[in-house]
């Protein structure tokens, strides 16, 4: 493959590159920039966080786990990138230094990348910006009062206009050492019609869309990826669109435009996206392969399936749709035929009754335990419907049916709760692992309808919003 | 003067820009080979077969190794000789290198080191601590007891007595940066080492047997490490070890890292402990007798661990004194990761242990905690009757009373804890917790011979200094700390004092950086050094101007000989052409240290830390999921030599211990394979994890004993404010019922709601 990007202000032009070369190691091994750091190499501890700017911003990504291909066309600013040419240092960088926000140092240049993102961006929430950069010798306090300090700073002049021009784009098109006889390996489409065609008679291939997952075939199971499609240039795949009744989520729309987009209508909703992962996650998982990839525990199914979404899927110039929960058949199976991919997803407007509780053993960016989405209608006292979904409790993200039925036709009571929380476990039989055990899992799972009950008569249930 | 200013950390602007060189940034000769282990998937066995032709095969490698063929010793053990570096026969744990692959990068390496075939005769693991008490699986003969006055008489006098067992997790070091070692090989045979480790030369000594060398022959180099916590006291010697073999088979430089996973699954953690109790007491809470037993899980080989349960056993007390005490040490060895030193060194466990004790005793007599601590503390200095710890050495630089009243009233504990009871009252779901304990932490390394340390400080003809010591510089800013004092002791400022990397062949025969010494031990080594040079150009300029010495004196960078000032270059220029030495080593040992750690009696400590710490909390008592709220800490670095990096110490420490005894779960399956080998899995605090209000402040008074301008050594103590969380969460589950809540640690949410139910029960 052949791509093009900025770095660190250069026009970098690449050829013939592996595609699941990671851009940390491309920095480190082969640009010798041995600033940006690996401390996992599975975009957990975001040592290796870099800058990527584009047409739609600014953001920080996990450079371990970001495949070449991604940058195409983008503008990457490493922690060497962050001082002036002159030397004087960026705002972030100096108020480190004065706060004392480095003790080893090792985590530095990625919390220095997030934090000066953070403050292009204007962005001031530094608990939520740096959820994704660990630090183990500070215990965080010097770095926030560094960030707080640059508040006010201004904009280095050197990255004020750091999206790539036009005309500086490389096609992305494949290097073709046999002068095109065979259909490329490797593609990164700019429609997707061509996706589609190109995936229905390639049907082994494997999408790579944010690559938070597939980073870690590659990084850590040394997993042969085959011909691969690189999804990152359709724009026709990405965005929400108001399409009257309900709202149209094409499927390379990312966690954190999802949690901006829902963040009037389903402040829970947001509120537990902001803890879907770290913010470099966020910006770079999309809700199509959060819900492709199947995993029991992605945050984002449950909390679809109980506000009722539709999953669209494409294969060729078929298309078909289904409700979201029915996609999920069993552990890593799903209702996917040979290239069919996920377009979209619909989710339809409805007044906020949705309630979405992630548990996991740390707030931020943790994989969670429990789940828990549940969204209860009532007329009046009288529960008239319930759509109640989990993930971490069975195989796939799944509807608690017998529960949902207890509920229905009863009164909004905590004698309702308490037969449906008996219900639930008739629903889910869930297992222990390093997360929780299947008895902790069941009872937090049964405490969160209690929860919403709560929580609607008023009573104070959010850790969050208590002060010493 | 340089000491006690807040100046920031030497490699502050490196670290910000990114230039600060670890091991993994150092630019490598071209060729340079990487390494990677085959590690063991099962916990217990014997290797009855090993086919790497697949390994061998693999794109890019270039060596691959077993046992067999390591020339000479097969040993990276710190002290038991019983670690081998390949497995031979038997296979310990579950993560164990059994072969090493050599290859041209290190994916090539990593990769290759999944594809070999060994077949091992699997036994049943001894996994747990029960397990390995069952089959007498054990470290020493038997357990080591400590005691002094009568426990078993106490107890049967005892008011009241109460018994109970608190678990202790383990804890994963997580530094950023990952075990690391490179080395060079060099003619004639020898070998130059770069490795991330706290111990230089350890790790020369274990390259120097490996390659059947004399130590003279190996050099080990760190500039720095990206953390180290304990963690890099002993666990990166494989590493170098390997790299050296490799290196002198290829003749070519070779490399090591740890992929985080392996790193996680092949090196050892904290300690995790069981602690059974029984205690006797007044209707005071006063306590009469304690009996406690501790169980130690030190994995499979010897490691550290028999001063980190000694330490654990010395700890026991913490702040309280106890008249009639037995302690009970049981060092169990299982099929699990060599536990090794991490940050406090069994201290933490031990000292968890008696504030558990203290918490039961409050709640069955409804007490504030706080006043069942105070009631058993040791008396503050002077005090008129000797006290003495449970190994019978005297207190006598007490002032955690007055300490207690400082932070009680700064962190107006009284009118909290009121409030916060008011307000559990009035809420059903949520439940607020708030607790203050001390800390009494010993300081010296209690193996009494590596109190010592050297340094060589050159002061070059245009006045600038060269700096080196046998400490290593991991984070702590130990060398600022030790830079300042050296310019302190010439009157200039510190950015004269150029910081040199730590090296075996600058200073030889150094302890590790551990046991929180590293400033004690090495800032006055250095300021030997420096005064040692200083003094020969005193005598050079007295002579010269004929004044008496005394009318010699370095300040400001100037020197000022009897009526006139010159600048320190000069003075160091004219001494130059005077032929005066201007390069000297230094030593320092800790004085009045001795004790016999089998029957736990002496003075191991030079002096003790102290400090306390008040943590608020909020649980939900329908899931358990917890948050620290507020932390208020008043602590002890004596007078600081530059108090910005103790406060940092502190800071992180604090967040480091309060992570240890919450979301820092570490789980084996039932095969003994850990679960938690990633930061996926396992959860060190994120940043919204510190507390919301975060009050640091230093107690400022001399240290009495002599240290490096009366400070404190600062960095493990620290740690132990932590437990504060721990016991504000039980705090706060006692709100939810009348029973005892029984919290064991980690206080996972899992821990807080089953303590939760459990005072319902």
């Amino acid at each position: 493959m052949d791509i093009t990007f900025r770095l660190n202000g250069e026009v970098v032009s690449l050829t013939g590159i592996s595609p699941t070369t990671t851009l940390l190691d491309w920095l480190r091994e082969t640009r010798h920039l041995t600033g940006t750091k690996e401390g996992c190499n599975e975009g957990d501890c975001g040592a290796c966080s870099v800058m990527i700017s584009d047409e739609s911003g600014h953001r920080a990504l996990n450079g371990c786990i970001l495949f070449l291909p991604q940058i195409n066309g983008k503008s990457v600013t490493t922690v060497e990138g962050l001082s002036a040419p002159d030397g004087t240092l960026h705002p972030v960088q100096q108020t480190m230094i004065d706060h004392h926000g480095s003790q080893c140092g090792f985590c530095t240049p990625g919390f220095a990348v997030s934090m000066a993102t953070a403050h292009l961006n204007g962005t001031t929430d530094h608990d939520t910006q740096l959820a994704g950069n660990l630090c183990r010798c500070t215990g965080y306090a010097p770095i926030i009062r560094a960030a707080k300090a640059a508040e006010t700073q201004p904009v280095p002049q050197h990255l004020k206009n750091l999206r790539i021009p036009n005309g500086q784009k490389s096609s992305g098109g494949p290097a073709q050492p046999d002068g095109g006889r065979q259909p490329p390996h490797h593609i990164q489409p700019a429609t997707t019609d061509d996706l589609a065609h190109w995936y229905a008679a390639n049907p082994d291939a494997t999408l790579i869309a944010g690559a938070t997952d597939v980073g870690l075939w590659v990084t850590k199971q040394f997993r042969d990826l085959g011909a691969t499609a690189f999804l990152n240039r359709i724009d026709d795949l990405r965005g929400i669109t108001d399409a009257g009744d309900h709202w149209r989520i094409g499927a390379m729309t990312t966690i954190a435009d999802l949690e901006a987009h829902f963040a009037s209508h389903h402040p829970s909703l947001a509120t537990m996206l902001r803890r879907y992962g770290s913010a470099q996650v966020r910006n770079a998982a999309t809700i199509g392969g959060n819900i492709a990839n199947g995993s029991p525990i992605g945050d984002g199914s449950p909390a679809l399936i109980a506000m009722g979404a539709k999953l669209h899927l494409r294969q060729g110039d078929t298309r078909r749709t289904l409700p979201l929960e029915d996609f999920f058949i069993a552990y890593g199976k799903q209702d996917r035929r040979p290239g069919e991919f996920v377009e979209a997803i619909t989710v339809p407007k409805q007044p906020d009754t949705l309630r979405c509780y992630k548990l996991s053993k740390r707030f931020d960016q943790d994989i969670s335990a429990v789940c828990g989405c549940i969204n209860i209608t009532r007329d009046g006292d009288i529960i008239t419907d319930a759509r109640i979904a989990f993930g971490g409790m069975a195989g796939t993200p799944k509807r608690a049916s017998r529960t949902e039925t207890a509920l229905h036709g009863q009164p909004f009571t905590a004698p309702t709760m308490h037969r449906a929380m008996e219900a639930l476990a008739l629903d889910f039989q869930p297992l222990s692992d390093m997360r929780a055990s299947a008895s902790y899992r069941l009872q937090t799972a049964q405490n969160m309808l209690l929860r919403y009950l709560h929580e609607a008569d008023g009573v104070q249930t959010d850790l969050q919003q208590v002060t010493a | 003067m340089s000491v006690a200013k807040p100046l920031p950390h030497d490699a502050a602007r490196l670290h910000v820009t990114g230039a600060a060189r670890y091991v993994d940034d150092i630019p490598t000769p071209s060729g340079t080979l990487h390494l990677a282990f085959g590690l063991s998937t099962c916990a217990a066995g014997t290797i009855t077969g090993i086919d790497l032709s697949a390994v061998q095969d693999a794109p890019g490698v270039v060596d691959v190794l077993v046992a067999g063929d390591l020339p000479f010793a097969n040993d990276v053990s710190p002290s038991n000789h019983d670690e081998p570096l390949l497995a031979t026969e038997a296979v310990h744990y579950a993560g164990q290198p059994i072969f090493m692959v050599v290859a041209t990068s290190h994916l090539a390496a990593r990769r290759a080191a999944r594809l070999g075939q060994v077949d091992i005769d699997q036994t049943d693991p001894i996994l747990t601590i029960e397990q390995a008490l069952a089959a007498n699986s054990r470290f020493e003969d038997g357990p080591r007891i400590y005691q002094k006055g009568d426990a078993a008489a106490g107890l049967k006098k005892a008011p009241q007595t109460l018994n109970g067992t608190i678990n202790i997790g383990g804890q994963e070091h997580f530094y950023l940066e990952g075990q690391a070692a490179l080395t060079l090989p060099q003619d004639n045979g020898d070998m130059v080492v770069h490795s991330s480790t706290q111990h230089p030369t350890e790790i020369q000594h274990k390259v120097a047997e490996a390659l059947g060398l004399p130590m003279h022959a190996v050099r080990v180099e760190t500039r720095r490490m990206g953390g180290g916590f304990g963690g890099k006291e002993s666990q990166g010697n494989a590493l170098a070890v390997a790299c050296a073999v490799a290196a002198a088979r290829t003749g070519r430089a070779c490399k090591m890292r740890y992929d985080r996973d392996d790193d996680m699954i092949i090196t050892g953690k904290r300690h995790d402990f069981r602690i059974d109790y029984t205690v006797g007491f007044d209707p005071d809470g006063r306590i009469t007798a304690l009996d406690f037993t501790h169980y130690t899980r030190c994995g499979w080989s010897m490691d550290l661990s028999l001063p980190v349960a000694d330490r654990a056993m010395l700890h026991a007390d913490n702040a309280y004194h106890l008249d009639n005490i037995r302690i009970t040490s049981h060092r169990l060895r299982t099929n699990t990761q060599s536990a090794t030193a991490f940050r406090g060194f069994g201290g933490p466990q031990g000292i968890v242990g008696i504030e558990r004790v203290i918490d039961h005793i409050a709640l069955h007599l409804n007490a504030d905690p706080l006043a069942v601590r105070r009631v058993n503390y040791y008396a503050d200095a002077p005090c008129d009757s000797v006290q003495t710890t449970p190994y019978h050495q005297p207190v006598t630089d007490g002032i955690i009373n007055t300490l207690t009243d400082r932070l009680v009233e700064t962190s107006d504990y009284t009118a909290r804890r009121a409030a916060i009871r008011d307000w559990n009252a009035s809420q059903p779901v949520l439940k607020r917790g708030i607790a203050l304990t001390p800390v009494k932490f010993g300081i010296s390394f209690t193996l009494t011979h590596l109190n010592q340390a050297g340094a060589l400080v050159h002061v070059y003809q245009d006045g600038s200094i060269q700096l080196n010591h046998g400490g290593t510089e991991m984070g702590q800013g130990l060398f600022q700390k030790v830079a300042q004092v050296a310019a302190s002791r010439f009157g200039v400022d510190v950015s004269l004092v150029k910081i040199t990397a730590t090296d075996t062949g600058k200073v030889p025969n150094t302890s590790a950086t551990a046991a929180s010494s590293g400033t004690d031990l090495n800032g006055m080594a250095v300021q030997a050094a420096c005064d040692t040079i200083r003094d020969r150009i005193t005598e050079h300029l007295a002579k010269l101007h004929q004044v008496s010495p005394e009318a010699v004196t370095f300040s400001g960078g100037m020197v000022t000989v009897g009526n006139q000032k010159i600048t320190f270059a000069d003075a160091v220029a004219s001494a130059y052409v005077h032929r005066v030495s201007l390069s000297s080593t230094g030593y320092y040992k800790t004085p009045d240290i001795e004790w016999d750690r089998i029957a736990g009696r002496g003075q191991p400590f030079f002096y003790f830390a102290y400090g306390a710490a008040v943590t608020e909390v909020v649980i939900d008592t329908l899931t358990g999921e917890n948050r620290i709220l507020r932390a208020d800490i008043l602590h002890d670095a004596g007078a600081s030599l530059n108090p910005a990096l103790d406060i940092g110490q502190i800071e992180g420490g604090y967040v480091q211990g309060a992570g240890w005894l919450t979301t820092e779960e570490l789980v084996w399956d039932d095969h003994g394979t850990l679960k938690t080998h990633a930061p996926s899995t396992y959860k060190i605090p994120a940043c919204s994890d510190r507390p919301d209000v975060f009050n640091v402040a230093l107690w400022d008074h001399s240290n009495p004993a002599q240290t490096v301008y009366r400070s404190k050594a600062v960095g493990e103590p620290p740690l132990m404010l932590g437990i504060s969380a721990a016991m504000a969460l039980s705090d706060a589950v006692s709100a939810c019922g009348p029973g005892y809540g029984d919290l064991q640690t980690p206080a996972t949410a899992e821990a807080v709601l089953a303590a939760v139910l459990k005072t319902r029960a």
